[in-house]
């Protein structure tokens, strides 16, 4: 082989290099992965801790000054009822968002899972997916063309007759307001629209790994189809519902880009976050901000983890 | 699979309320493609009072919108080659071996699209603040990669969890070196997923806001142009008008990557998320 196949000096290099690395395994393993890991610990992981070492420093009321002592008094700030408010308020829209995505994902998923073949199987499959990569921004300005005073909404509810209804659905207290725009069921239906796709995959990956002879014997059993479908098909696609509660929850807790733009004055805990980092210039007390969706979001991946959501992922 | 599934048909009910389900995830984008056309200027007025093309020759002139795309593009494209080389040397590390510390590790790689946006910005910034770094271009940069190498890494590793390690063994066989069985039976077979999850960076870099108006400066991304249209309008319609050039930019790319991940994948449904 060697007669015919002679070997020029340069590769021989490459080949000691290559046969060095092969017998090294563990060496090989370290230099693939030290450019990848020193980028995320020194960029990410490196600026995460420096911002969560920053909560634990205060702000001097009078000079505005950061002091760099450690202390707990930022994290007693946020439990000020003003804070809680927003917290509270923050997480309760998260909640709400998350089970509206539940209702309107579940029958798109089931249909998509269990009737959608073929071709309107990928249409389906790739009509969930565009939005979720298609401009986040543009889909949000969608809504403020749709929910402003002289957009489409105002204008069919007055088409059907139906101007008295809007009217009282914007006066109801709280979550009505002026305009669709700057009330809290603007923020709700945009929150709802911008999340629909990350429900929908999960719940439509459960139901397709739930084997029909389930189903089948179910109904030899003697079950009606709602019955089948309350007890066998609903157990087993719950964990799916829960995979994408993670995203809708989670998504809704730190977004501050779609209650500035549609929404009413009250903040979220996104945009308090913005603020106390930017204009107000108060890290410490932003930094401490930012605990509170990672700590929610432990306890939200903990519980999901029990319910077998992360098999669903 | 299931035999019956072609005869099934779906009540009524149940059909409708997935077709309205994604009625509602696409007519709002219809709609601004009809806004863009309108000749109403000062206000979103349904239905237009007319129609006309004059917007478009009006975004097309504008020098801001221009240096705000040509900026989104380089971020894009040098974030996307820093996400490529990193999220590939990961995916080739996570994909063959067994380790200690691995969980860790896939958890580390896939936390900056996990945790909320806003997270990843403001520890950026107040890092950036902390080391006395001013920010720029490279800074939007560094930003952005750190959240793509996500998408290589998930493409990347897919497609080498079906390379039969059978293959590699093979080439050595026949007497490859380790750099040409990459060179020549890996990276042919890795292409294509690399081209996927490169595109999906890139989208995902093209369209990111969140991030970026925490670690750029006086610098101007297209998603930064927008959001200081929707908080403060001056111009409604050219704002319309670039909405529509932005979906039709995003949608290609994402199409193709679906149709390559497809006929790469068969139905592999998984890779792109």
């Amino acid at each position: 082989m060697a007669a015919v196949m002679p070997v020029p000096a340069r590769p021989r290099l490459g080949r000691m290099l290559s046969t060095a690395l092969f017998l090294r395994p563990k060496l090989m393993l370290a230099l693939l992965l030290l450019p990848p890991l020193l980028w995320l610990g020194v960029v990410y992981l490196g600026s995460m801790f420096a911002l969560l070492a920053q909560s634990f420093f205060s702000i001097d009321e009078f000079t505005g000054q950061i002091q760099r002592t450690p202390t707990l008094r930022t994290y007693a700030d946020l439990f000020r009822t003003a804070h809680l408010d927003i917290i509270l308020r923050t997480a309760a829209m998260a909640a709400a968002v998350t089970f509206a995505s539940a209702a309107v994902a579940f029958p798109i998923a089931y249909y998509m899972a269990r009737y959608a073949t073929g071709r309107a199987k990928t249409i389906f499959y790739l009509a969930v997916m565009l939005p979720l990569w298609s401009s986040y921004l543009v889909r949000v300005y969608a809504w403020k063309l749709i929910l402003a005073k002289e957009g489409i909404v105002t204008w069919m509810a007055a088409e059907l007759g139906a101007g008295g209804g809007l009217d009282a659905l914007l006066s109801i207290p709280i979550i009505g307001g002026t305009a669709l725009s700057v009330s809290y069921i603007g923020t709700f239906t945009v929150f709802v629209y911008i999340w629909l796709p990350f429900m929908i995959l999960p719940i439509q990956a459960a139901l397709e790994r739930v084997p029909e002879s389930m189903i089948e014997a179910s109904a030899d059993l003697g079950a009606p189809p709602h019955r089948t479908f309350r007890n066998v098909i609903l157990p087993l696609a719950f964990p799916g519902v829960v995979a994408g509660s993670i995203f809708t929850f989670s998504l809704t807790l730190g977004d501050y880009i779609i209650p500035q733009i549609i929404g009413s004055s009250r903040l979220f805990l996104g945009q308090v976050v913005y603020i106390q980092q930017g204009t107000a210039g108060n890290i410490p007390l932003a930094a401490a901000f930012c605990v509170v969706p990672i700590v929610v979001m432990s306890i939200y991946l903990g519980v999901a983890k029990r319910l077998g959501a992360f098999d669903a992922l | 699979m299931r035999s019956d599934s072609a005869v099934r048909k779906a009540p009524p009910a149940l059909a409708a309320a997935a077709v309205g389900g994604i009625l509602f995830l696409h007519l709002p984008l219809a709609l601004i493609l009809l806004y863009a056309f309108s000749t109403e200027d000062a206000s979103y007025q349904f239905p237009p009072p007319g129609l006309t093309l004059h917007w478009f020759a009006v975004a097309w002139e504008r020098q801001d919108i221009w240096d705000a795309l040509s900026l989104s593009l380089r971020v894009a494209a040098t974030s996307t080659a820093i996400a490529m080389l990193l999220g590939s040397l990961a995916a080739a590390a996570m994909s063959r071996t067994r380790f200690f510390g691995r969980e860790s590790i896939s958890l580390l790689i896939i936390l900056p699209i996990a945790l909320p946006g806003i997270l990843t910005g403001i520890s950026l910034r107040s890092a950036f603040n902390l080391a006395g770094i001013p920010f720029s271009t490279w800074t939007i940069m560094l930003g952005h990669a750190t959240f793509c190498i996500v998408m290589v890494y998930n493409n990347g590793v897919a497609r080498f969890r079906r390379m039969p390690s059978s293959w590699i063994e093979a080439s050595m066989d026949l007497g490859a070196d380790g750099f040409q069985t990459f060179r020549h039976v890996v990276l042919p077979n890795l292409a294509t997923s690399l081209l996927v999850g490169g595109m999906l960076a890139f989208a995902l870099s093209f369209d990111e806001v969140i991030v970026t108006t925490f670690t750029a400066g006086q610098q101007t991304t297209l998603p930064i142009w927008m959001l200081s249209e929707l908080v403060r309008p001056r111009q409604r319609p050219v704002t319309n008008v670039v909405a529509v050039f932005v979906i039709f930019v995003t949608f290609a790319p994402l199409v193709i990557a679906q149709l390559l991940a497809r006929r790469a994948e068969g139905a592999a449904e998984g890779d792109l998320r």
